[in-house]
């Protein structure tokens, strides 16, 4: 399923693409996308495992932008 | 507010640095005086590089920016240092607020959401979120405020300000028993709405859905950006490396200090924002520019494709026709075209079949059931009436020559009711489905914006769709398909193109599903309300109008054309003063020009593709 997520402070458009690459690979995200005109990042991923695929990719957004916060 | 606390921010340090060079300074005190005015304008970058460092994420424009900046104060260059270290805020302030300034006029664009609803909840209104609503409820909507949510009206005669979805600036008249569609502003009168379908599934947000999506379905050119980005930075880098230690290796005349000032040069030049940031900034306007003029996009591959539109295949009913029958035609014997039309009129009356109802349209009088004695209806023939005491008939060919009357064929296309009074032939109606006022303008347009080829594909017979093709202008035209004859008919048509490019199919929505998904951009158009339209198109045109293909294909051509030249102008001037730069003509300052500078020129340049009136209006 594809879940929609706000990026507040989404301020650099490379950072934008550096965050997308990250998320592609994180294990059990089937596809992901973040748009730096719409400040929004898009999972998709499995139903079951979404919980954990979303802290996860919380956890890879801070370190690549710690100014960025997920809502 | 941001970014008014980094231009004070920006003004102090400006101040600052005059200060700190004016001041008859030297040694120890000097390097103070100008670290203090570097701290305040840079203890960010050197903050979030060291952060970044930390984490793993060694190049990024901080880490360049502080070691360009340090380096300077590590070779004694002080105001240099915190000059750059300025001007770099400044571009960024500049390169920030271009971007805000055009999230927001996209944002604007979209902005269609409607904040709340007034129900009738116990005889009372109250206002509550368009969420809570439920269908059958009912919502009052006053003047100038937004329409909620899907309904039809109970009570109230208004006009809609329908433009925020469609594009067209000319309100449509709204009354009792019609249908009204969210996101539309209610202009003059008061209306009470029984809601139809929850916000969730009403027009207004499955539009919001789909625009804030679109930029999941990235471009050809978004993506090659995004690669390139990967390949380029670590490459620069190399390059930089290789610039500071091999040259000062053969080259024993150059002090080393100078390569590494050369190499920093070229780090700074080489951040490739300018291009991450307006390309997807380009399509982000095209899509946004679009769907102002009424044109959804569901992303920016699709807007890609459109600009390589080489056929477009129409579907005849409902998009060069209106997908409603009118008389188009009266033609009596013996009696007036009028009376011909009441007899008509009389004789359907009871029908609720298409054409009965197209003639009663087109008669446009109140039918008095008392002059109408009896009907009959003749399933495949046509209806038997008493009308005024005489014996209508009304009907097909069929029905005359069973009856044995002799009548004039005509030579029109379309459908035919024959009339014949007390056995005697009266006359005929001729009835077709009406051809768009803007279709065959729409055609002309396509072909002149270089579509090479138009193909029509209905299941009508093949007097009708020949003739309408002729006279829109269309190309070719197979009639007397079923649904399945049309995609296979696609698969041919598919196979005849060229490799680039693209075949538009252009449809209601209505039962073309399957040809809507097979070409290479499936476009539904009158997409307001329908559902099935929104789901299976590539492109939405929420009017009626096929003319406004046209505009969405020159849309197209124009964000790539500012795709193309921002690529060609950000990559150009990075080239040039990287080549300076490592030949040792470019100072920090030209660097920072290329970074933030051109950034900031691209942007400008991306905004435009927001602006499509002009193409719209043409």
């Amino acid at each position: 399923m594809k879940k929609t997520y706000r990026l507040e402070n989404l301020d650099c458009a490379n950072c934008a693409a550096k965050i997308e690459n990250a998320l592609k690979k994180l294990d059990g995200v089937s596809d992901a996308s973040v748009s730096f005109m719409t400040q929004r990042m898009t999972l998709e991923c499995d139903d079951s495992r979404l919980d954990d695929v979303l802290a996860k990719a919380k956890t890879v957004i801070r370190k690549l932008e710690p100014e960025v916060t997920v809502r | 507010m941001k970014h008014k606390k980094q231009l004070i921010r920006i003004l102090l340090s400006g101040a600052g640095l005059v200060l700190a060079a004016l001041l008859p300074l030297e040694g120890i005190p000097r390097l103070i005086a100008f670290l203090a005015v570097y701290l305040l304008i840079g203890w960010d970058i050197l903050w979030r590089a060291a952060v970044n460092i930390a984490h793993g994420q060694v190049f990024d424009e901080n880490f360049l920016m502080a070691i360009a900046t340090v380096g300077a104060f590590a070779v004694g260059d002080y105001p240099e240092g915190v000059a750059v270290m300025l001007f770099y805020q400044v571009g960024e302030l500049f390169q920030s607020y271009a971007v805000g300034k055009s999230r927001k006029s996209i944002s604007s664009l979209m902005d269609i959401r409607p904040d709340y609803a007034n129900v009738e909840r116990g005889g009372e209104l109250v206002q509550v979120d368009p969420d809570e609503v439920e269908v059958g409820d009912c919502i009052v909507i006053n003047p100038g405020e937004r329409i909620p949510l899907d309904g039809r009206i109970l009570a109230g005669v208004s006009s809609l300000d329908t433009s925020a979805l469609t594009g067209e600036s000319v309100p449509r008249d709204a009354e009792p028993g019609d249908e009204v569609i969210s996101g539309c502003i209610n202009l003059t009168g008061r209306l009470t709405v029984e809601v139809s379908r929850v916000y969730g599934e009403s027009t207004v947000a499955k539009i919001l859905d789909l625009v804030e999506n679109a930029s999941s379905k990235k471009a050809k050119a978004e993506n090659f950006i995004t690669k390139f980005a990967r390949y380029y930075t670590p490459a620069v880098v190399i390059a930089a490396v290789l610039l500071a230690v091999v040259p000062p290796l053969f080259l024993p005349g150059y002090p080393f200090g100078e390569w590494v000032t050369r190499a920093l040069t070229f780090l700074v030049i080489s951040c490739p924002c300018a291009l991450v940031i307006s390309v997807p900034m380009s399509f982000f306007g095209g899509i946004g520019g679009a769907s102002k003029a009424g044109v959804l996009i569901k992303g920016s591959s699709y807007l890609e494709a459109l600009a390589d539109t080489e056929m477009v295949v129409f579907d005849k009913t409902g998009t060069l026709t209106k997908g409603s029958f009118a008389v188009t035609g009266v033609h009596s014997t013996g009696m007036d075209d009028r009376a011909l039309l009441e007899l008509a009129a009389y004789a359907e009356s009871s029908s609720s079949h298409p054409i009965a109802q197209s003639i009663l349209r087109a008669y446009g009088g109140v039918v008095d059931r008392s002059r109408v004695e009896r009907v009959e209806e003749l399933a495949g023939h046509g209806v038997r009436a008493v009308i005024d005491g005489r014996a209508i008939l009304a009907g097909n060919r069929r029905l005359m020559e069973s009856e044995g009357i002799a009548f004039d064929s005509g030579q029109e296309a379309g459908t035919v009711v024959h009339l014949a009074v007390d056995g005697v032939y009266a006359g005929r109606l001729v009835i077709e489905d009406e051809i768009k006022p803007d279709a065959a303008g729409a055609i002309a347009l396509l072909k002149e914006n270089h579509v090479r080829r138009t193909v029509m594909l209905t299941g009508d017979s093949d007097a009708v769709g020949q003739r309408v093709a002729k006279q829109v202008g269309i190309d070719q035209a197979y009639t007397g398909l079923l649904p399945a004859d049309k995609v296979e008919r696609m698969e041919e048509l598919l196979t005849e193109k060229s490799s680039r490019g693209k075949l538009a199919f252009v449809g209601d929505g209505i039962n073309d599903a399957p040809v809507l998904a097979r070409a290479d951009i499936g476009i539904a158009m009158g997409g307001l309300g329908s559902d099935a339209a929104i789901e299976a198109a590539d492109v939405v045109i929420m009017t009626d109008e096929p003319s406004k293909l046209a505009a969405a294909i020159r849309i197209s051509r124009k964000t790539l054309r500012i795709v193309r030249q921002n690529i060609v102008f950000a990559l150009g001037v990075k080239a040039v003063i990287l080549l300076l730069g490592a030949l040792g003509y470019a100072n920090m300052w030209s660097a920072v020009f290329a970074d933030v500078g051109v950034s900031v020129l691209a942007i400008m340049n991306a905004i435009r593709a927001l602006q499509v009136e002009k193409i719209v209006s043409d």
